[in-house]
């Protein structure tokens, strides 16, 4: 087995991953395709060019409004998610808790749910308590999926932690808090980015316990459910599915050119 | 960082040096606001679906006495049990097909790859920036009547006529579901083949086993982590899944997921729906009891 071999020269590894990122792209391609397609049918054969359906999309006040009800939800959630993610990994990785593994087993148990059960538990919940579904409860349920997710990540970013660091600030007379803010959070800065995006995503994408825990205001997936059933109204929907694709991949390359420069910088300057 | 309350200065100067001492106690104060909202929001849910399911329904109201009812309707009737082991095989089909398609993936990545793996694992996870619901859309989009294949498959002349067997069945939910839960067997497989001590593999074929039974006496065991938690991530949510079955499933396709759903809908009867929830979660238990088992052994046998 010659392991030196560049990845471009024919071998049988290397056309399986051509084929099978064909298999994963290929369908998805196919959404930006419809976008541009002039025809509210979502049929071969294509009938032309039109960018009618971004206009359509930037005109259509509900699909807009889902989409704010989402980007709400998505950050509350993700701020809220990440810093109980963040707690809950200090907590684990700083202290040794007895019992540890079934109280993380426990947070971990959305992870092994389907969503539909943990959907009807909390909608069981939420009616016996007489609470009233709004964007509200679709965020509490949103959180609790988040959270292992965000802790997850922070325990991995944490786990080589030098708790001497720490200990250094406070022994040179910072209080808990400062040593927190100046010690801390910007060692831990780059898992707590990626916890926020990772949670922001996921809520954004969330459909079955929205579907559940939403009454009148629907999220984005919500709408996109219910346009589905009306072959008219999904044009302008694979716009903005198109536009939200094309946004996401400017901010991780933006994300990835920020983390590249800063290792550069980091080495430049000898530490 | 420390609560503890300040009402006379000596006990709390006690209390607090207490508290500063104690890993376990400063452990769980700063775990605590999270286990709190998990238990809120976990356990309580989970505990109120229990408790439901051995209610009765009546109109709108609950009969909140103990019956075992529910449980026996889902043994009555047939049509229960044969949906849930259909949504059992349609995932255990669905975990196969992505760990199998994605295990090369991983390797090749983990093994082949020398610079910029970051680009590749990137490159994996693109596709699925896009929208759940329009990624399993995509797929009606394939395989629909006037869809990809169809259209491919006349313009060279194969078929006359559309093929109306692509779509609507329990084929098309598996392979829809194989392609959205792709990157999460990837993922945890890549992770646990980067791993591997690379010298480990270099002493195996040193004391002369071949490149294929290297793999299955060293690569293959020590990648097993992976393999079980990309299993694990792909099999249990896949087992309830709405989305896929109500998009691209018709009547033959429809998994356990819709008749619970129908259960909080169309036919209102929530604690049926409760029971019916709890076999699934019991069922899905005893797969990964058995899951785990199975690698357990094979692990003993091999390795």
């Amino acid at each position: 087995m010659n392991v030196n071999r560049p990845w471009w020269r024919p071998d049988g590894f290397a056309v399986y991953a051509v084929i099978y990122l064909t298999f994963i792209y290929l369908p998805v391609l196919f959404l930006p395709l419809f976008s541009f397609n002039k025809s509210k049918y979502i049929a071969f054969p294509l009938k032309g060019f039109t960018f009618q359906w971004y206009e359509k999309m930037i005109n259509t006040p509900d699909l807009l409004e889902a989409l704010m009800n989402s980007v709400k939800v998505g950050v509350a959630v993700a701020v809220v998610s990440t810093m109980f993610g963040l707690l809950a990994a200090k907590a684990v990785t700083r202290y040794r808790i007895p019992g540890q593994g079934p109280v993380l087993g426990f947070i971990m148990v959305p992870l092994v749910i389907p969503g539909i059960i943990l959907a009807i538990a909390l909608l069981i919940l939420i009616t016996q308590l007489d609470i009233p579904l709004s964007l509200w409860t679709v965020g509490f349920a949103h959180m609790l999926l988040c959270t292992p997710f965000a802790m997850l990540v922070l325990i991995s970013r944490m786990e080589g932690f030098d708790k001497s660091l720490e200990e250094a600030a406070l022994d040179l007379g910072e209080g808990a808090w400062m040593t927190f803010w100046r010690v801390t959070f910007p060692i831990v800065l780059p898992g707590i980015i990626a916890s926020l995006l990772l949670t922001f995503t996921i809520s954004f994408d969330e459909f079955v316990l929205a579907f559940f825990l939403t009454s009148t205001d629907p999220t984005l997936p919500i709408y996109i459910w219910s346009s589905l059933r009306f072959p008219t109204k999904i044009p302008p929907v694979l716009a903005l599915g198109a536009t939200i694709f094309v946004l996401s991949f400017v901010v991780v390359s933006f994300a990835e050119w920020i983390r590249r420069r800063g290792v550069k910088l980091e080495s430049s300057s000898g530490i | 960082m420390s609560r503890s309350a300040t009402s006379s200065p000596g006990i709390s100067l006690r209390l607090r040096r207490r508290f500063l001492e104690s890993e376990a106690l400063r452990g769980f104060s700063l775990l605590s606001p999270t286990l709190l909202a998990m238990v809120f929001g976990l356990a309580m849910p989970l505990l109120v679906l229990f408790t439901l399911s051995f209610w009765l329904q009546d109109y709108v109201d609950f009969i909140k006495t103990f019956s075992w009812k529910n449980y026996a309707d889902f043994f009555a009737k047939p049509i229960y049990g044969m949906i849930l082991f259909k949504s059992i095989k349609i995932s255990g089909m669905v975990t196969l097909a992505t760990v199998l398609l994605a295990y090369p993936m991983a390797y090749f990545i983990a093994f082949r790859i020398k610079t910029n793996k970051l680009v590749w694992l990137i490159l994996i996870t693109v596709p699925f920036w896009t929208s759940y619901l329009l990624r399993v859309f995509a797929w009606k989009l394939m395989l629909g009547y006037n869809g990809v294949v169809n259209s491919g498959l006349k313009s060279i002349g194969l078929i006359s006529e559309p093929l109306e067997f692509l779509l609507y069945n329990p084929m098309a939910v598996t392979i829809t579901l194989a392609h959205a839960w792709a990157a999460f067997a990837i993922l945890p497989i890549y992770v646990s083949l980067e791993k591997i001590d690379r010298s480990l593999l270099e002493a195996a074929r040193d004391l002369g086993e071949n490149a294929f039974m290297t793999f299955v006496r060293v690569t293959l065991p020590l990648s097993l982590p992976g393999v079980i938690a990309a299993s694990l991530l792909v099999f249990i949510p896949t087992v309830g899944d709405y989305v896929t079955p109500s998009l691209v499933g018709g009547p033959s396709g429809i998994m356990i997921g819709n008749i619970i759903q129908s259960m909080f809908g169309k036919a209102f009867n929530w604690p049926l729906g409760a029971a019916i929830s709890v076999m699934v979660m019991l069922t899905i238990t005893a797969m990964v009891c058995v899951l785990l088992w199975g690698t357990h052994q094979f692990r003993r046998r091999v390795a």
